[in-house]
C-alpha cells in the first residue's frame, strides 16, 4: 500500500456560486501509484484544475477523500511534498532566475550552501546552466516555463504536480520540453500528475492517462499506457501510440454525448 | 529637441499673460498716483509704472525673480546665505519639517495599510476613519494640533512635521493598501504550496510587489508634505520658513515677497517630486518592474 502516492475516495467538489451550485468534481475515484506519470485529460471546465487543486490542499473538497502520501493533503502540503507548476511560469521579475529558484528554498530554510548546490544542480536538469544570473525578461517563454519547473523541482518532493505547463508554448518548443521533461522524470523517479488539453502530449508522456468529462466533473476512462519508459519523439507514429490516441480521443467524444 | 519648443511656447505665452495682466490689474494705482501729482500719463509711463511699483497688487515676473535672486544667490555671494533674511534659511526650516512629516507620513501610511490588508476587523474599521480625515480642512484641523502640542511642550519642528504627516499619510495608505494585495491569486497560490509564513509571503512577495504603487503614493506625498508644512506656519504667527514668509508678506501688502516665497515653494515641490521620480525610476528599473 506505501507505493500509492494519491488516493480519492468518491471525490467531490461543489462550488457555491450565485448561479447556484457547480458541481466540478464528482465521484472520483482514483489511485497514483509511486512512480507514475498521469495525465489528466478532458474539456474546459471538466475539473482538471479543481483536481490538481485538491491534492495540493489549495481547495477543499465538499465529499469523499484524498490522500497524499497516505495523509491529508494539508499535511502533506505543510510537510512540502509536492512542487505544484502552474500553467504561467511566475518568476518574480525582480529576482534572477537562480534567485527565483532559490525562494522556496530560503523560505524553506535550506543553507546557503545547499541552496547554491541545488540550484546549481536543477538548473542544470532543465539547460539553463549559465542563466543563473539572468533575469526572466532575458529569457524565452520556453526558457521561462523550464526555469519555473526547475524551481519545483528544487527542493525534495516526489511529487510534481503540473497545471498545463506548457499550454501557451508553440509547438516546437513543447515537443523540446516534453522530451526533457520525460527524461527528468525518467532520472529522478518523480511521480507525476499533469494537466494537458493535448492528447498527443498526453499519450507520449503518461503511464496513464485520465480522461475527464465535465458537468458534473467525472473521470470517464482511465488508460494504461503499454509504451515503454523510454520514449523517442518519433514513437508518436507508431501503431500503439496512435491506437492509444485513438482510445483517449473516443473517451472525451463520449464524454461530450449529451451536448 | 523637440520637447522644447512646446514648453518655451507656453511658458511665453504664460509670462505674456503675466505681463499683460499686471498692466491690467496695477494701472488704477497708478492712474491714482499720476492724478494726486497731476500729471498726464502716456502708454509708455502707464507700463513702465505697472511693473515697477512697489506694492503692486500683482508683481511681474522680474520683480519676483530680482527679488528671489535677492533673497538667495545674492545673499549667498556675500556670506550670509543662511541669514534670517534669506529664503535659503526659509526654504530650509519649512523643508524639514516637510521632510520629517514625509517620513512619519510614510512609516504610518505603511504600518496602518499593512494592518489593514492583513487585520479583517482593521479593514472594515480603519479605511472609514482614514478617509473622514481627509475630508476635514486641514486649515481647521492646523491650529488645533499645534495648541495640543504647545500645551504638552512640544513646539518647533515637530508640530509643523505632525501636520506634513496628517496630509502625506494617507496617499501612502491608500497606495499600499492596493500595492500589497496587488499579487495575483497565482501567486498567493505558489507560496501556500511551499508552505510560506505570512511574514515569508510579506517581505518576499507582498512588499516588492508594491514597490510601484509605493513610489506613485510617496510623489502625492511629499507634495501634500509641503502643504502641511506651509500650512503649520501660518496659525503660530511663525518667525520662520515659507509659510511665514507668506505671512509676513501679506500683514505688510509685500506681493512680491509672497509671489516669490509661493514660487520658491513651488520650485521645493518640484524638485522634491522630481528626486522621487528618480529613485522611483531607478529602482523599478533594477527589480524589472518598469
Ligand atoms: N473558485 C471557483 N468558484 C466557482 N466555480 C469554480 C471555481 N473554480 C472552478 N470553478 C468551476 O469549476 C469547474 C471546473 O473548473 P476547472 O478549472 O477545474 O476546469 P478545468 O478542467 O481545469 O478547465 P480548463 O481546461 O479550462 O482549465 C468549472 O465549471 C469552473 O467554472
Ligand atoms: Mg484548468
Amino acid at each position: 500500500m506505501s507505493d500509492i502516492v494519491i488516493s480519492a475516495k468518491d471525490l467531490g467538489l461543489t462550488f457555491q456560486t450565485g448561479d447556484g451550485p457547480i458541481h466540478a468534481l464528482k465521484d472520483v475515484n482514483l489511485d497514483v501509484r509511486q512512480g507514475d506519470f498521469v495525465s489528466f485529460i478532458g474539456p474546459s471546465g471538466c475539473g482538471k484544475t479543481t483536481f490538481l487543486r485538491v491534492m495540493a490542499d489549495l481547495e477543499q473538497p465538499t465529499a469523499g477523500t484524498i490522500t497524499v502520501n497516505g495523509t491529508s493533503p494539508e499535511e502533506a502540503r505543510r510537510a512540502r511534498a509536492y512542487g505544484y507548476v502552474f500553467q504561467a511560469a511566475g518568476l518574480y521579475p525582480w529576482r534572477t532566475i537562480g534567485g527565483n529558484i532559490r525562494l522556496p528554498l530560503e523560505i524553506m530554510g535550506y543553507s546557503r550552501d545547499e541552496q547554491a548546490r541545488r540550484t546549481a544542480d536543477v538548473l542544470e536538469l532543465v539547460e539553463l546552466g549559465g542563466f543563473e544570473k539572468k533575469y526572466p525578461w532575458q529569457l524565452s517563454g520556453g526558457m521561462q516555463q523550464r526555469a519555473s519547473i526547475a524551481r519545483a523541482l528544487a527542493f525534495d518532493a516526489d511529487l510534481l504536480l503540473m497545471d498545463e505547463p506548457f499550454g501557451a508554448l508553440d509547438e516546437i518548443v513543447r515537443d523540446h520540453l516534453n522530451e526533457q521533461l520525460l527524461k527528468l522524470w525518467d532520472r529522478t523517479g518523480k511521480t507525476i500528475c499533469f494537466v494537458t488539453h493535448s492528447i498527443p502530449e498526453a499519450v507520449y508522456l503518461s503511464t496513464r492517462i485520465v480522461v475527464m468529462s465535465p458537468r458534473p466533473g467525472r473521470i470517464a476512462d482511465v488508460i494504461e499506457s503499454p509504451l515503454p519508459r523510454e520514449r523517442p519523439l518519433d514513437i508518436r507514429d507508431s501503431r500503439e501510440f496512435i491506437e492509444i490516441a485513438h482510445r483517449v480521443r473516443d473517451g472525451l467524444r463520449a464524454g461530450h454525448g449529451d451536448d | 529637441m523637440r520637447n522644447v519648443l512646446p514648453i518655451l511656447t507656453i511658458v511665453l505665452a504664460i509670462l505674456a499673460i503675466w505681463y499683460a495682466s499686471a498692466i491690467a490689474l496695477n494701472a488704477p494705482w497708478a492712474y491714482d498716483k499720476a492724478k494726486r501729482a497731476n500729471i498726464e500719463l502716456s502708454a509708455t509711463d502707464l507700463v513702465r509704472d505697472t511693473w515697477s511699483q512697489k506694492k503692486p497688487k500683482l508683481p511681474v515676473p522680474h520683480q519676483v525673480a530680482s527679488e528671489i535672486w535677492d533673497t538667495t544667490g545674492a545673499m549667498v555671494l556675500s556670506g550670509r546665505g543662511f541669514s534670517k533674511r534669506s529664503l535659503i534659511y526659509h526654504s530650509w526650516v519649512t523643508f524639514s519639517a516637510t521632510i520629517l512629516g514625509f517620513a512619519l507620513g510614510t512609516v504610518l501610511g505603511t504600518l496602518l495599510a499593512v494592518g489593514i490588508v492583513y487585520n479583517r476587523t482593521m479593514d472594515l474599521s480603519v479605511m472609514p476613519w482614514v478617509i473622514t480625515s481627509q475630508t476635514v480642512p486641514i486649515i481647521a484641523i492646523a491650529p488645533m494640533i499645534i495648541v495640543v502640542l504647545n500645551a504638552v511642550g512640544i513646539s518647533g519642528l515637530l508640530p509643523k512635521a505632525m501636520i506634513s504627516m496628517y496630509l502625506s499619510f494617507f496617499p501612502v495608505v491608500v497606495g499600499m493598501v492596493k500595492g500589497l494585495r496587488s499579487p495575483d491569486a497565482m501567486q498567493l497560490d505558489q507560496m501556500r504550496t511551499w508552505n510560506a509564513s505570512a511574514a515569508q509571503t510579506f517581505w518576499r512577495l507582498r512588499l516588492p510587489s508594491s514597490m510601484p504603487y509605493l513610489f506613485a503614493s510617496l510623489k502625492v506625498g511629499i507634495a501634500a508634505s509641503l502643504v502641511g508644512a506651509i500650512v503649520g506656519e501660518l496659525p503660530t504667527g511663525a518667525v520662520a520658513g515659507l509659510g511665514a514668509r507668506l505671512l509676513a508678506g501679506s500683514y505688510y501688502g509685500q506681493t512680491v515677497q509672497i509671489w516669490s516665497a509661493l514660487l520658491t515653494a513651488a520650485a521645493l515641490a518640484a524638485l522634491m517630486v522630481g528626486v522621487i521620480g528618480l529613485i522611483q525610476r531607478v529602482t523599478l528599473k533594477r527589480m524589472g518592474m518598469a
